[in-house]
């Protein structure tokens, strides 16, 4: 008996407490810098498509929404032909950024993302690329990779040694 | 102006404060059980939100009226106006100030009494329509409580009737023109306030329509207008408990500086809001904790109030054997 009058006015001393509630629209939310919400594909810092169409971020979805085909440019350069993630079935997971190998997919700061037709939630790859290198400004995945592509031959990436010629290394 | 004019404007006056105060009370309780928890509560229609009832009750209109067909259908549109009418009848023998209130009734308190009894009726009658096992439930289990309520719900308020000398709530209101009798009769207030939250099924005693073990209770397949006739009715019944409870216990319309009729409404609406609170901060007892709470606790500390009133009054008199 007397417990409940006493949680009665504890309740009622919550008279004098400041509302915990954000008035969001007018209000912004204070979000993370790791916060999980809108997926974008990044550039490197010479403005090309970071994807290299790997297949392991939608080998990684556990929703399987992310959707591509790979393909070639004359220099050998490996690019999703079409990327495309369905973002009304995507779970925010971060999984597909984890597995990126070249940073290119990535997660934003941003949860707005409410459309009226339910189409408009799957994205395309103009959607999802975005002009700059979002979190890691200096990466450049064929800069750095031992792969050659057109320009680039093998050795002479950033840190790489030029390759060993094995017939040289006869007695 | 004509008695008969003066007697129309007092209905349509009664009949617009209680429905009028039916509506208010979803919005403050809305805002006030906000208040309680640290949140904000409605506040988008209009100032202060306080157009919310109107949004909801365009909605509630505009839904659609569905009749389930295993129900009983004469008795399934019956019961929700029942709650209603029988609420808005007890309205009529409170007296809200001098000369403000329908009828004087030499019973009034029983009238009350017995209309608050036939609110029973509905939520009986829709558990029983319905024709779903959870409305059933919730419809049984508000039958026993509110017969087992309603005993001491009565007994609590003999001890008013005692001091008063009679049953016309009028004549209750201008007996505590000296001393207000929520001071000889504080126990049987405090019973009274209980049984009038059981007999409202408020929470802490709304097991009827405990959401989380019956679905909603009686109104589980009720929807749309129907189901705006039960929340009405229920608003209306806190009001009229507490109107009641100003009446009975607290002086009525009586105070100082202020004119009769709004110290009427402040009482009422302190005890609405208090009821709200009790709402926001107590557990739903388990259903036989309330029934043994009713049946052994409150119901002889009714009996021991009235024995004790009624001697007292009998050795002031000087009577008795």
């Amino acid at each position: 008996m007397i417990s409940a009058l006493r949680s009665l006015w504890y309740v009622f001393l919550n008279v004098f407490r400041r509302p915990i509630t954000i008035q969001y629209p007018e209000e912004k939310v204070k979000l993370a810098p790791r916060w999980r919400g809108r997926i974008i594909l990044a550039r490197d810092p010479d403005g090309e498509e970071r994807c290299v169409a790997c297949h392991l971020c939608s080998a990684a979805c556990p929703v399987d929404c992310i959707a591509l085909q790979a393909t070639e440019d004359e220099h050998g350069r490996r690019y999703p032909e079409f990327f495309r993630i369905n973002m009304s079935r995507c779970i925010l997971c971060g999984f597909c950024e984890e597995a990126c190998p070249t940073y290119a997919i990535q997660l934003t700061p941003d949860f707005e993302m409410s459309e009226l037709e339910r189409q408009e939630m799957v994205y395309e790859k103009e959607d999802l690329l975005i002009d700059g290198p979002g979190k890691y400004p200096d990466y450049n995945f064929y800069r750095v990779a031992g792969l050659a592509i057109g320009g680039k031959d093998k050795g002479e990436a950033e840190n790489e040694e030029p390759p060993v010629d094995v017939r040289s290394l006869l007695p | 102006m004509s008695p008969t004019a003066y007697a129309l404007l007092n209905v349509g006056g009664v009949l617009f404060f209680a429905l009028n105060m039916a509506a208010g009370l979803i919005w403050l309780e809305r805002r006030l059980l906000a208040l309680f928890q640290n949140r904000r509560g409605p506040n988008r229609v209009g100032p202060f939100g306080l157009f919310q009832p109107l949004a909801d009750m365009v909605k509630i209109f505009t839904k659609e009226d569905w009749i389930p067909p295993f129900a009983d259908k004469a008795v399934f549109v019956l019961a929700p106006g029942i709650v209603v009418a029988t609420a808005l009848m007890s309205f009529m023998v409170v007296p809200f100030a001098p000369g403000v209130g329908v009828v004087d009734l030499d019973v009034g308190l029983l009238f009350v009494l017995a209309m608050s009894s036939m609110g029973a009726y509905s939520v009986v009658l829709a558990g029983w329509a319905s024709n779903s096992k959870y409305s059933l439930l919730g419809g049984l289990r508000s039958a026993a409580q509110m017969i087992s309520y309603e005993v001491f719900m009565g007994l609590s308020l003999m001890g008013v009737v005692i001091l008063a000398g009679s049953f016309d709530l009028r004549a209750i209101v201008e007996a505590q023109q000296g001393l207000w009798f929520v001071v000889p009769q504080f126990l049987g207030f405090v019973i009274f306030l209980i049984a009038g939250l059981a007999e409202t099924h408020r929470l802490p005693f709304d097991l009827p329509e405990a959401e989380s073990e019956l679905v909603a209770g009686y109104h589980s397949e009720y929807s749309g207008i129907k189901f705006g006739m039960f929340f009405v009715g229920e608003y209306v019944g806190v009001t009229l408990v507490s109107a009641l409870l100003t009446v009975l216990f607290f002086g009525g319309w009586a105070g100082p500086w202020l004119p009769p009729l709004v110290w009427f409404f402040a009482k009422t609406l302190f005890f609405i809001c208090f009821f709200i609170l009790l709402r926001a901060g107590m557990p739903r007892p388990r259903y036989d904790q309330l029934m043994s709470w009713g049946w052994k606790v409150l119901l002889p500390l009714s009996l021991l109030n009235l024995l004790v009133t009624g001697a007292v009054v009998l050795v002031r008199q000087g009577g008795g054997p």
